[in-house]
């Protein structure tokens, strides 16, 4: 087990990049903590692969260092950094038993038959495969398949770190929930330091101790999920974390509070004063589970917003109401007991949750 | 929706079974009909029987060229599939040497066989070919015209020459098919290069294979064309395949019924032998899966 330090991390496909859009990943620092489980998270071709195999050592970044436990290891191929990696798709060895794709990574490395025999019943066991393993690997179906990669992957307990590159993909929703579980559960035990890439934010955050948000090349928050749900650094966090996501929408300030399509939303003065350092383009975010809609109710008082409501979806247990003012849509999570009245209603903004972009960054 | 419970589908076969019945059925027929009779003229025939396949079988001449084809078929598939399994592996992945080393290796295939056998027979001569002018320079006495060993190996190392692409494409098409991600798994788990060979490349070339085996074992059990141009099947014997002593018999010696019944045991040995190797490597592989 290892702590992972990114020392002035980047890496560019090209020999001679010159541009940021030439870097596949950005410049970055970071230390993740032995013993850490990270979730990697982002959408697709947003470099979290990239990262991650600059970790294994299945690529060399072509600037800066990876340290393991403070050892540099940039240079070193895989099988030096003694790390283990869980693909995307399921890779077994057709040829071999179950039970002989478990020990591959333990007899490669000389490890004696009986501590071999040992460590493979216990993953077997942890991955229920213990009934499977005298079968073929190829009969078996794609589940059960990336279920033993994911146990070569946990069968050597002297491992720097276990690498999950969007390992679930494959598995059906019901077996994927009862995995990650295990994978918690064998985190918890072993504490072991793993990265696990996803582009799935319920996948992060339930296996996550922290999670690592990335967005066209750069991490643009790492943190616990609390965090990222409730202090999105960047408007990306925001949009991406949450079910659904955060409402952005561009404002101007002026006297004292945030304009946006017209109308008032009040700020307080913490905003004010951090925002008055800023120039570019300015962005409001909330939180559907931060505005409260009233309707029956014309008062809109001063700090109110007259919204038309276009539609009320019931997720079972919660309510979401998309709502419209000008040409701004904002949708509003509300409780399950909660009655919407009519097509119009009064929009609230809680200030404390209120956030302020300035060309996408947090200010305040 | 009603399922339409005729036989009208039957009739869309029907196309498929006359060119299948024209192009093979009826010509195979013929010489079944050939193989149990003695046929004189149209109006001259008499049924003998399995007199024809007793003789044929019984013939000594015909079980040395049956054991001569047999070392023969054997030593190119020995040479050509660990060759070009060896070739396909050393192959570039990517850049321009990957359609440099197809073209090299696509040209033999492109050879007319006649072609082949006229180029080998030229290059083969002591005098005025290339290669047997060297090998006789090194002090070794090759005439392919007058010792059968260096007749037998000339045609070997010709077959080797012709036909070792088609095994090294087939492989490179069955490498390729791998997903990086096994040769990086291979590597995190620390497999050695036989490893990844043995348990990863060998498995995922191993549908490819089985088809290069049986086009090699079929071909080179058939070959014809080229023998009969290079050495026209000797010195004596030495490189007289089945397929020449068929000709031999069919054609030179217009006994036609030994031929045809010759022809049905030759058809067969190739079926059988191709089923059997199908069905063995089949049940090999999928054995222990349940």
């Amino acid at each position: 087990m290892a702590r992972i330090d990114l020392k002035s991390l980047a890496h560019s496909y090209f020999p001679d990049p010159k541009t940021d859009e030439d870097y596949a990943l950005r410049r970055m620092e970071h230390v993740w903590e032995d013993g850490g489980a990270y979730a990697l998270l982002g959408p697709s071709g947003c470099g979290k692969t990239t990262l991650l195999n600059i970790i294994s050592g299945l690529l060399t970044p072509s600037h800066g260092q990876v340290l393991f436990d403070g050892k540099d290891v940039t240079n070193l191929a895989p099988e030096e950094r003694n790390i283990a990696q869980v693909f995307q798709f399921p890779v077994i060895y057709d040829t071999m038993t179950v039970y002989d794709n478990l020990a591959f990574p333990l007899r490669n490395r000389g490890v004696d038959e009986k501590r071999v025999d040992a460590r493979v019943r216990e993953i077997a066991g942890m991955l229920d495969l213990t009934g499977k393993l005298k079968q073929k690997a190829r009969g078996l179906g794609a589940d059960e398949k990336q279920t033993i990669s994911l146990g070569r992957g946990l069968v050597r307990d002297d491992v720097s770190a276990i690498l999950f590159d969007e390992p679930l993909t494959v598995i059906d929703p019901h077996l994927k929930w009862v995995l990650r579980r295990k994978l918690k559960e064998i985190h918890n035990k072993l504490r072991p330091t793993m990265v696990y890439v996803t582009h799935d934010q319920v996948e992060a955050l339930t296996f996550a101790d922290k999670v690592v948000v990335m967005y066209g090349g750069k991490v643009v928050q790492l943190g616990t999920p609390q965090e990222l749900f409730e202090n999105p650094a960047h408007t990306f966090v925001g949009y991406f974390i949450g079910s659904p996501g955060m409402n952005i929408m561009d404002c101007k300030i002026d006297d004292g509070a945030a304009w946006v399509d017209g109308q008032r939303i009040g700020l307080s003065d913490r905003h004010l004063d951090a925002i008055s350092k800023q120039s570019g383009k300015i962005e409001l975010g909330i939180r559907p589970e931060f505005l409260t809609l009233e309707t029956g109710n014309t008062d809109k008082g001063a700090d109110g917003i007259e919204v038309n409501i276009t539609k009320v979806e019931d997720l079972g247990q919660f309510k979401i109401a998309t709502t419209r003012f000008g040409a701004s849509e904002i949708k509003v999570k509300l409780g399950e007991d909660e009655q919407v009245i009519g097509q119009s209603g009064i929009l609230r903004f809680a200030p404390e949750w209120t956030k302020l972009y300035a060309d996408s960054q947090l200010v305040a | 929706m009603n399922k339409i419970t005729n036989n009208k589908a039957w009739f869309l076969v029907l196309p498929v079974f006359f060119i299948v019945a024209i192009s093979a059925i009826i010509p195979l027929m013929t010489v079944v009909n050939y193989s149990v009779q003695d046929i004189f003229d149209p109006q001259t025939r008499f049924f003998v029987g399995t007199e024809w396949f007793e003789q044929v079988l019984g013939d000594s001449r015909l079980h040395d060229a049956l054991i001569r084809q047999i070392i023969y078929t054997l030593s190119v598939l020995f040479i050509e599939i660990p060759l070009g399994i060896a070739v396909a592996l050393t192959l570039p992945r990517k850049g321009w040497g990957v359609s440099a080393s197809m073209v090299l290796l696509a040209l033999p295939l492109l050879i007319p066989w006649n072609v082949v056998g006229t180029i080998w027979q030229i290059f083969g001569r002591a005098d005025i070919g290339l290669g047997g002018y060297l090998i006789n320079l090194m002090g070794i006495d090759y005439n392919y015209a007058q010792n059968p060993m260096d007749a037998w190996l000339t045609v070997l190392v010709m077959d080797v020459w012709h036909w070792t692409s088609l095994i090294v494409l087939l492989c490179y098409a069955g490498l390729r098919s791998i997903p990086d991600a096994y040769y990086q798994a291979a590597k995190i788990d620390g497999a050695s290069r036989w490893a990844v060979f043995r348990f990863i490349q060998l498995p995922k070339m191993q549908s490819v294979l089985v088809i290069g085996v049986l086009l090699r074992f079929m071909d080179s059990f058939m070959i014809y064309t080229e023998p009969f141009v290079l050495t026209g099947g000797g010195p004596g014997n030495a490189t007289t395949f089945l397929s020449q002593f068929l000709t031999r018999m069919a054609v030179g010696q217009f006994d036609l019924g030994p031929a045809a019944a010759f022809s049905l045991v030759y058809f067969l040995i190739i079926l059988l032998v191709c089923w059997v190797f199908y069905t063995v490597v089949m049940n090999a592989g999928k054995q222990g899966e349940q």
